[in-house]
């Protein structure tokens, strides 16, 4: 029954979005400004029916409908009702589902709000928008179809990964969809202002919003993915250059970079094609990443579907919409002459995205290049951290330093008066640093230039605000998103310096010493859940200098559906530190193996990203306002 | 100048794409019954203790040999270890053990606590060794015969089903 009828809204779904592209294309001959109510009228109906089908599909969870083959896969009647709904985009089917919802909902959204632009822009964004949704839809019908069915109807089903069942991870695909999906509409834009030579400064303004809504969600979802791998994983990371993650982080250098170019391209009018390139990038990138990871091309700890005939449907478009991007771009491309004085905020703009491109093309080849290696020599090779170490972290130095000065610097031309407080910023970052040297006694260059250079970014924008405070003309949105990064970067770097990692077999009643802390297991006891058992223990954290105790309850866990042993780290945080705690058993002994960790500053991490998308939808309201 | 340009943007792209769909259609290392039946890389792995190395004809000499891949820092791994222990008493099979990108002083203390199972022990500090037999994550075994034929493959911890499937093969 579901099944009929979420096929039938999916049939439904193609047909209104061919009927929007009929009509779209039939509007170009009518002349005026509007374009015709049906065109709206057919696109509410389309987003309605859409989410509409993804509530159908829902229901096939909530209701545990193992005739429909995803449901029977990803859930199981004794989940709890939040993990059944869950299911519904722990899927591949089912994010699909989520994926041409966001398309939908952005084409419609779009179409509402840029009533000031051109009719043809318009139309022909909705056009290549709804040409995209027919590409997802009939990929979702073909090949990956959530509302396939089982026959016979099976009484039980598969179960959700244990790793799934997690709060952070039922908003996660949700924020990064918004966030890389939601990139498809300024790819679709870009396209429409190509065709129709709409290459003012008003095309910024169509869709400057667009791009901050989606970097705000691509954040805040890469955010809440580091969170789950930090309290889930229980290896007490919070990013491991995985090929996923690494696919979240691409559209975000490209976004990145878009939004800083697209202030340049809103102010003088200068970068249209390379604000062009940016848009079509974004979006490039982020079904290549859904390729990557859905292909099962590249083996990553979140690989959830691993079958080459998806990977074909989504090359095939990927080499579509590149193609045709390519030969857009270079059928419009004008030489551009830029006359930029070295000393501007324009120029700074401009070194902005040569980090991001930089930085962007540093982990697409790091992640692609395993691939290149099979392919071409048989080789099997793994990019890991290292690589990424090596590359990134030194060039974030400059990076910071520069984005301090940046914002600062004046349209046009800039004279640099002001070098004299930069100096003076700079020696007390310097002197900051020795100071938490001297305190913490440890020591590596990259480090401490991590740190000055974190500390210069800081410094800058807080005087920045206090100056402009003055002035009564403060930037808010900007200040907060860059003084945060530059503590982001400041926390990681002093998290990484002051860890601390220890390993023992221990038994009940034992007592482990090191540095200042000793670790005692004081109880084991084995509880009884409604989805799964769990031997939980108790050990007490001792801090010799302080005379603090903590009691950290690790779990290890037996889930029933599917059967599976996970093991829970048992985490306390304040505000200098966590302590990370995970216990193992080991087979026949009476010994349990636990992993301790203290990370210095970890929530403060996590409130850095935070108040850096803060600022991105701060700077959202203002644009708001000021329409 | 600019023409030059283009055209390389393309070739990049192409070249890119191609690999892509080259990269599809070839084997996929995680699906272990595609192993099955094929002879195994070259082997050149590190003693564990001393700058020897392994070479297929000590394999060759085996009836059986379970290739197990593992480090001290693995907690599956010490979760399938006392499985080890009992194969390592089967008359039939030699066990190699490949240590992967751990500490020696970390394995040396594993062994000492768990008991060490293997008839021959190897290193694979960097992990690269281990790649070649198509290892992700460890632990994972490899079944081979005398003629270093993949008998079977098990990605993960295993089983005490694993176990006597291992049993009745190499009896």
């Amino acid at each position: 029954m579901l099944s009929n009828f979420g096929n039938l809204l999916l049939f439904l779904n193609i047909f209104l979005s061919l009927a929007i592209i009929y009509f779209s294309l039939r509007s170009f001959k009518i002349s005026g400004k509007l374009i015709p109510k049906i065109i709206y009228q057919i696109s509410t109906l389309q987003s309605t029916l859409i989410i509409i089908c993804f509530f159908t599909l829902i229901a096939g969870f909530i209701i545990s409908d193992f005739s429909l083959i995803t449901v029977y896969q990803n859930s199981h009647t004794s989940k709890p009702i939040f993990y059944k709904i869950v299911g519904t985009w722990g899927n591949h089917e089912g994010s699909l589902l989520l994926w041409v919802i966001i398309l939908t909902v952005f084409s419609f959204l779009f179409l509402v709000f840029t009533r000031k632009h051109p009719k043809e822009f318009r139309i022909l964004t909705l056009i290549i928008q709804n040409i995209l949704i027919v590409g997802f839809l009939f990929f979702i019908l073909l090949n990956s179809n959530p509302f396939s069915v089982l026959s016979p109807i099976p009484k039980e089903g598969l179960g959700l990964n244990p790793i799934l069942q997690d709060p952070a991870l039922a908003i996660h695909p949700p924020l990064l969809y918004i966030g890389f999906v939601g990139s498809s509409i300024y790819f679709s834009a870009a396209m429409a202002s190509l065709i129709t030579n709409y290459s003012q400064t008003a095309f910024a303004h169509s869709i400057k919003n667009w791009v901050l809504v989606s970097w705000c969600f691509q954040s805040l979802g890469i955010l809440v993915g580091s969170i789950w791998a930090y309290y889930e994983l229980g290896w007490g990371g919070f990013w491991f250059w995985d090929p996923v993650e690494n696919a979240s982080l691409l559209p975000w250098f490209a976004m990145t970079a878009l939004f800083h170019s697209l202030i340049v391209f809103e102010k003088r009018g200068l970068f249209y094609f390379w604000v062009i390139t940016l848009c079509l990038l974004t979006f490039i990138l982020s079904v290549t990443g859904t390729f990557l990871v859905r292909s099962g091309i590249l083996n990553s700890v979140h690989t959830f579907a691993s079958d080459p005939s998806r990977g074909i449907y989504i090359l095939l478009f990927l080499t579509l919409m590149i193609f045709s991007s390519i030969f857009l771009l270079f059928k419009k491309y004008k030489e551009e002459n830029y006359n930029l004085n070295p000393n501007s905020k324009e120029t700074f703009i401009l070194i902005n995205n040569w980090f991001m491109m930089f930085y962007l093309v540093t982990v697409l080849l790091g992640t692609i290049y395993p691939i290149f290696t099979d392919v071409l020599t048989g080789n099997k090779i793994s990019v890991g951290p290292p690589f990424y170490n090596i590359v990134i972290v030194p060039i974030v130095v400059i990076f910071l330093l520069l984005m301090a000065i940046g914002p600062k610097v004046k349209w046009i031309k800039e004279r640099f008066e002001n070098l004299k407080n930069y100096l003076f910023i700079l020696m007390g970052s310097i002197l900051i640093n020795f100071l938490i040297i001297l305190l913490f006694k440890s020591y590596s260059i990259l480090s401490n230039l991590i740190i000055i250079s974190a500390f210069f970014l800081i410094i800058s924008s807080i005087l920045d605000a206090l100056n402009s405070f003055r002035n009564n003309k403060i930037d808010y949105a900007r200040i907060i998103s860059h003084a945060s990064f530059g503590f982001l970067v400041l926390f990681i770097g002093l998290n990484d310096i002051f860890s601390i990692e220890k390993d023992y077999n221990i038994k009940l009643g034992e007592t482990k010493n090191f540095n200042n802390y000793s670790i005692k297991l004081q109880n084991l006891e084995l509880e009884n859940f409604p989805n799964y058992k769990a031997v939980i223990g108790e050990l007490e954290i001792n801090n010799k200098k302080t005379n603090k105790k903590n009691i950290l309850k690790p779990e290890i866990r037996i889930y029933e559906n599917p059967q599976t042993l996970t093991y829970e780290a048992a985490i306390t945080s304040n505000a200098l530190k966590d302590y990370y705690l995970t216990m193992s058993n080991i087979d026949r002994s009476e010994y349990y193996n636990i992993k301790f960790q203290k990370k210095p500053l970890m929530i403060w991490i996590w409130i850095s990203v935070i108040m850096i998308v803060f600022g991105g939808f701060l700077r959202l309201f203002q644009n708001a306002k000021n329409n | 100048m600019q023409k030059t340009i283009k055209i390389l943007i393309l070739i990049t792209f192409f070249f890119i794409l191609g690999v892509f769909f080259i990269g599809l259609n070839k084997n996929n290392n995680y699906s272990t019954s595609s192993l099955i039946g094929k002879k195994i890389p070259p082997v050149n792995l590190e003693y564990f203790e001393g700058n020897k190395f392994y070479k297929e004809d000590d394999l060759k000499k085996n009836n059986f040999t379970l290739i197990n891949f593992w480090a001290s820092w693995c907690a599956p791994c010490r979760a399938e270890h006392p499985l080890l222990v009992k194969l390592s008493k089967e008359k039939n099979l030699t066990l190699l053990g490949v240590n992967f990108k751990d500490k020696k002083k970390q394995a040396d203390i594993f062994l000492n606590d768990f008991g060490n199972p293997y008839d021959f022990l190897a290193k694979d500090e960097q992990g690269k060794n281990s790649v070649i037999f198509g290892i992700y994550g460890i632990p994972e075994s490899i079944l081979i015969n005398k003629d270093l034929i993949i008998l079977k493959k098990f990605v993960g911890p295993l089983s005490s089903e694993d176990f006597n499937s291992i049993v009745e093969i190499i009896n």
